[in-house]
């Protein structure tokens, strides 16, 4: 059996020799390229775009302007279609566009022969603007009189959902509570992923194919063809190796306006190549998210009611939309269980910022960081142990969610807490920082978080895969799920070889998508590639080998049920005799003049389960005050994400999510000109995203409770790793020095402020 | 636009070809010599995915004129496969220490690890950091990339 | 690509300043790292460059007769670090350029190029500027001597005429004998960063190492150029070396310094940074000269 060993990528080595093929590595050298106008104001309406000027540079080919293009209006969101319009996405979406919401939206395009003749071309053309007040903060863009973005929504609230469990005004009535509120802001990150998104695309054999970097093919082929009104087969979409994506490829992004261009150029190859500085503000970020969040608790500790208000700044168009505010919602009633009520209002509001999409996690990291935040307050509050007070009050064993009916099946949370204690020795180190006076002071803090794993209920999960086998019994495998570097044809080809029975160098993950030729499913998001591809893996792989067992029997004579395949090799089971080894059976199956097979399997499997993936961090920090510098010491998170397909890889993964969630926590945050909305530090050197000197070691360890819903007992991995370290930061800050910060990131300038306030400085 | 000869040692092998004066190294590399481990990733000297050794030593190529690369010796990540295609021993311990996942920091990462390791020298831990801290990554948290460096350096010094 | 209409590359000192001559529009490139980043952001697209990057006559640290250190302007930071003269000499100022940027950039970053750009963050800068670096400048009309002090004319311009070269940066033999130094930089993360405040500090101690009998304390970032808290290094010469000087220069180097208020930092935060990091490199630079707190 190959799941649960730590094999090696079955990429590593085409990534470690430059074999490996990335969008532009692929692009032809004669491509044609594109380059985007940009809006440099954050709200208006273009009244003019004169492109003489443009059009005379030489190598200019051809200048599109958002006066050209079609008044289709389409969703960007990497969801999957419903045919029920209220499910749909909202599409707000041109492939250039006259009102224009942000500082960085699409207003022209220039295509030309060469990358310098293009930019050229972008800077001489000459924009005019009706330009209209805006708004950058969600608050105040709810407010009657604020700037309009979109007219259907009214306020600029694209949507506001809510609840109440229990009666809230009753619960909060019980004599002796203890109220403890606050207000938590959370920042607007982007994902950085090394490699820029990029695409081209090219007319061949009546149809235009889209080569791009995206980690959901099938869902932009869509995309691209709703963009462009043309019937959805007529786009082929390729998607091969990706340098990440962590969400922000989890959006139509440029792909459409690539295939626009080549229809602009009579179906010429085009190249649509975004630079560092325009990944950041023209593509998609995180939600910025503030949260107001009380806490009822009895003097024991005991939370009897909580309200949470959680304002989400949406940008300029849906994309994701409500979506993310609104699984962090579902999150704050269900990673802590109020004994008599809890109440929510959730919003997300339309401002003049660049669009949020999504981002690893999903509006976890968001409302993690408010609600630990809250608790880590409270039992200081209370005088109650700050870990006492979450296993008092967590999501207790056999909880069982009425939406989703996911069932919280063990103790994992208690599991995964005592790993996280042990590691930085916790007790002890609480006790030993207690009672700090120099200007240096460490500290340790712990943050808990909820997720859960793929989409279901909310939304359609299904998967679709095919296996080929070839004469010499190895495989391929294809699958709509990516690879975005996660791991995920890995784990894919350990499920494989061992559902099918083979040794795990025979089965060859096609890691490219094509819609040409790959099954159908919607890509890598919701961290649910493993535990979704798992359930197409033990249906189709089970497929396959009961043909390869039926056509042995063919041969044989020996009953089907009485046989197996295991490691390459036909056996009988009751006495383990090697019957034929699985090439020998595969070639004649081809060849047999009497009985032709070649052996195959496919099929769609479609999910109607989801799985609780659940752990915490624990981290311990050294401040220095005077510098108001934080340093981390050690940090560790555990995680339960079922049983572990390949424990290395589950680890590295870890490693990755910890290395956002510190730079969500300390220095990570666009910044914008509050006069004209510009972005500031739209680029890598003022974008601070952790450097190796920023980190410290990065622990990972797990506690593996086998999910029931899944044939191989694996739930979400992908994004919790990003939910609680920037939490655990904080409340370790606050265990140093005293000083509960309310907002990330941390930065020094934050901690200025802060320890100025308390007298430390 | 005015061309150039630029000759030079590319990976062993002396080669040249006319450039474009604007063309950055990168360009070059990709471009006339279809050496795509080297990969844009901010071309401003931010993000190191553009690393090769040049004489020896590590630059960012997407801040380095191909013009000035005229009789220099150019590395990348495909010259340092053995005659049949061996990896080499941070090749290897990259896979082996699962230091890879989306792979496209990865050729500058290595470019930059030979460096330091023809070095011979020993570093501890937190000089490999800052000898590293020219790239950034997404997908690692740095870990497992540090862990592959320091285990090769080790085992090359013969303190494995 | 980059957007530049051509680029001339100097064989010589002499050849580039013909060069200058006859393009006088066109900018300097030495290692590239502050040109080319401007002209991916569009700041000098269509500039014509002289490119200095191959006059290897410019690279290299010597020893003059006198005893200053001479740094050829285009020499590397790494190559400045490694340098044997620089380790013996004035080690502080290979570790301030050991501090720029990370590996790759202190592999093309030159100490010319660093100055020659007028910032007031190159980490190069205060060090040189409280090490009372002299410039050698080679022009059309022959070399002259510059001290940096009246090098820096505001944020981001210089002293140099048109046509004119820096062709060597020298350390005055006075200023580095029996001379120990710090250099704190200060910035948002540990690598791959600018300074928000460059603190650089060196003293001459007394024989004895319980006197300072000379500080210079050098700033980047804490003023529109770099430079000198004469007034905390007046207060500090002949001060007890001892912890009420650690105190001492943190209050006093308030009065030398006008940091401003940007989207990066408030002027208090530069202050309470300034005033930490000098009591921290003084405190440090006592140590390396041998005196005990």
């Amino acid at each position: 059996m190959v799941v649960g060993k730590s094999v090696k990528r079955v990429d590593a080595v085409d990534k470690v020799t430059g074999r490996a093929r990335y969008t532009d590595d692929l692009a032809d050298k004669s491509a044609l390229i594109v380059k985007i106008c940009h809006s440099t104001i954050a709200h208006g309406m273009v009244t003019k775009v004169d492109t003489s000027a443009a059009e005379a540079i030489p190598g200019v080919v051809k200048v599109v302007t958002c006066f050209d293009v079609p008044d289709i209006p389409f969703p960007t969101a990497g969801h999957p279609w419903s045919v029920d319009p209220h499910h749909q996405d909202v599409a707000d979406r041109l492939l250039l566009n006259r009102h224009v919401r942000y500082y960085g939206d699409e207003v022209a395009v220039v295509i030309a022969e060469d990358e310098v003749a293009a930019t050229q071309g972008v800077r001489a053309l000459n924009v005019e603007y009706d330009e209209y007040p805006f708004v950058l903060d969600p608050q105040e863009a709810m407010q009657d009189g604020a700037p309009q973005l979109h007219e259907e929504f009214p306020n600029n609230i694209l949507a506001h959902t809510g609840y109440e469990e229990g009666d809230f005004a009753k619960a909060i009535t019980e004599p002796g509570l203890v109220k403890i509120e606050g207000w938590y802001n959370t920042p607007t990150v982007q994902h950085c992923h090394i490699e820029n998104h990029i695409c081209f695309a090219e007319q061949q054999n009546g149809k235009i194919v889209v080569v791009t970097s995206t980690q959901i093919p099938h869902i932009v082929r869509r995309i691209v063809a709703q963009a462009l009104g043309i019937p959805w087969g007529q786009i082929r979409l390729i998607k091969p190796y990706i340098g990440g994506g962590f969400g922000n490829k989890q959006d139509a992004l440029y792909e459409p306006l690539c295939a626009y261009c080549c229809q602009q150029v009579g179906g010429r190859l085009v190249k649509l190549d975004v630079s560092r500085e325009e990944t950041f503000v023209s593509n998609r970020v995180r939600h910025a998210i503030r949260y107001h969040i009380t806490t009822y608790a009895r003097k024991d500790g005991r939370f009897v009611a909580r309200q949470m208000e959680a304002f989400s700044n949406q940008g300029a168009y849906a994309s994701h939309g409500h979506g993310v505010v609104a699984k962090g919602a579902g999150a704050f009633k269900q990673i802590y269980v109020d004994a008599a009520a809890t109440k929510c209002d959730a919003y997300s509001i339309y401002t003049n910022m660049p669009a949020a999409g999504a981002m690893r996690a999903y509006g976890i990291p968001q409302v993690s960081f408010a609600i630990e935040s809250n608790v880590e307050d409270a039992a200081r509050v209370l005088g109650i142990d700050s870990v006492a007070l979450r296993r008092m009050n967590m999501m207790p064993v056999g909880y069982r969610d009425a939406f989703s009916h996911n069932v919280n099946y063990f103790d994992t949370l208690n599991q995964c807490i005592n790993k996280g204690m042990a590691y930085v020795d916790y007790e002890k180190k609480r006790a030993e920082y207690a009672h700090q006076t120099g200007p240096v002071r460490r500290g340790v803090g712990m943050a808990i978080f909820w997720y859960n794993t793929a989409v279901w209920p909310i939304a359609l999960e299904a998967s679709s895969c095919r296996i080929v086998m070839n004469q010499d019994g190895s495989v391929q495998f294809s699958i709509g799920e990516t690879e975005i570097g996660q791991g995920a044809d890995t784990a894919f080809a350990q499920m494989v070889a061992d559902t099918v029975g083979l040794p795990f160098e025979k089965v060859h993950v096609v890691s490219t998508q094509d819609t040409d030729l790959t099954p159908f499913g919607t890509g890598a998001y919701a961290s649910r590639q493993t535990y979704v591809a798992g359930f197409a893996i033990h249906n189709i792989g089970t497929k396959l080998k009961n043909k390869v067992l039926a056509y042995a029997e063919y041969l044989t004579g020996k009953p089907a049920d009485t046989l197996d395949l295991v490691d390459g090799i036909i056996i009988e089971k009751s006495s383990g005799e090697h019957l034929m080894p699985i090439d020998e059976l595969a070639t004649t199956a081809l060849y047999s003049t009497e009985q032709a097979e070649h052996l195959t399997a496919e099929g769609t499997t479609q999910i109607k389960s989801n799985a609780y993936s659940f752990g915490c961090a624990f981290a311990e920090v050294e401040v220095d005050i005077p510098l108001c510098k934080v340093k981390l010491l050690k940090m560790i998170n555990v995680h339960d994400c079922g049983t572990l397909i390949n424990p290395q890889l589950a680890e590295a993964q870890v490693h990755g999510g910890m290395s956002m969630a510190i730079g969500y926590g300390l220095s990570e945050q666009l910044l914008f000109d509050p006069k004209t909305g510009r972005p500031l530090n739209n680029n890598l050197l003022d974008y601070k995203i952790s450097t190796m000197m920023d980190h410290c070691d990065l622990r990972a360890e797990f506690v593996e409770n086998a999910e029931p819903t899944s044939p191989f007992g694996t739930k979400a991995l992908g994004e919790p790793p990003t939910c609680p370290g920037a939490p655990a930061i904080r409340n370790a800050i606050l265990n140093a020095t005293g000083v509960a910060v309310d907002q990330t990131p941390i930065t020094p300038h934050v901690l200025f402020v802060k320890f100025k306030e308390a007298g430390l400085l | 636009m005015q061309k150039q000869l630029v000759k030079c040692n590319i990976n062993g092998k002396d080669v040249e070809t006319y450039v474009d004066v604007r063309a950055s190294l990168t360009d070059m590399l990709r471009n006339d010599y279809r050496l795509t481990s080297v990969k844009k990733g901010c071309e401003v000297g931010e993000c190191g995915a553009c690393t090769v050794l040049i004489d020896g030593e590590c630059y960012n190529s997407c801040i380095y004129m191909a013009i000035w690369a005229d009789g220099k010796h150019i590395r990348t990540l495909e010259g340092l496969l053995g005659p049949n295609g061996e990896l080499s021993d941070i090749q290897q311990a990259f896979v082996d220490e699962a230091a890879v996942q989306c792979g496209f920091c990865t050729p500058g990462f290595i470019m930059t690890a030979v460096e330091i390791l023809e070095t011979g020298k020993e570093y501890t831990r937190d000089e490999l950091r800052k000898l590293l801290s020219g790239h950034l990554c997404r997908c690692t948290g740095y870990e497992n990339i540090l862990n592959a460096v320091e285990k090769t350096m080790k085992k090359r010094l013969g303190k494995a | 690509m980059y957007d530049f209409s051509a680029i001339y590359e100097a064989t010589s000192v002499g050849n580039a300043i013909e060069l200058l001559q006859a393009h006088p529009s066109a900018v300097i490139i030495a290692g590239g790292s502050d040109v080319l980043i401007k002209m991916r952001e569009g700041k000098l697209a269509g500039a014509e460059l002289v490119s200095i990057f191959k006059l290897d006559e410019l690279r290299g640290v010597s020893l003059d007769e006198n005893g200053s250190i001479r740094i050829g302007p285009l020499t590397s930071f790494s190559h400045v670090t490694k340098d044997p003269l620089i380790q013996k000499l004035i080690p502080v100022l290979g570790e301030a350029v050991d501090l720029v940027g990370g590996p790759q950039l202190r592999n093309i970053g030159t100490m010319g190029g660093n100055i020659c750009n007028g910032v007031t963050s190159a980490d190069s800068a205060s060090t040189q500027v409280a090490y009372d670096a002299m410039l050698e400048l080679t022009g059309p009309d022959g070399v002259r001597m510059l001290s940096i002090h009246e090098f820096y004319k505001g944020p981001g311009r210089v002293a140099l005429e048109p046509a004119e070269l820096l062709t060597a940066i020298l350390i005055p033999k006075e200023s580095y004998e029996n001379c120990f130094g710090y250099y704190i930089k200060y910035a948002m993360r540990n690598a791959m960063d600018i300074a928000t405040i460059g603190c650089s500090v060196n003293v001459v101690l007394s024989a004895d190492k319980k006197t300072i009998e000379r500080a210079r304390i050098g700033f980047g970032v804490a003023g529109p150029v770099p430079l000198r808290a004469r007034n905390a290094e007046a207060a500090l010469s002949g001060h007890a070396a001892d912890e009420s000087a650690i105190e001492l220069i943190g209050n006093a180097v308030l009065d030398d310094v006008k940091p401003r208020t940007s989207w990066r930092a408030s002027a208090d935060f530069r202050k309470q940074i300034i005033s930490e990091t000098s009591r921290r490199a003084l405190r440090t630079s006592i140590e390396r000269a041998g005196g005990a707190l």
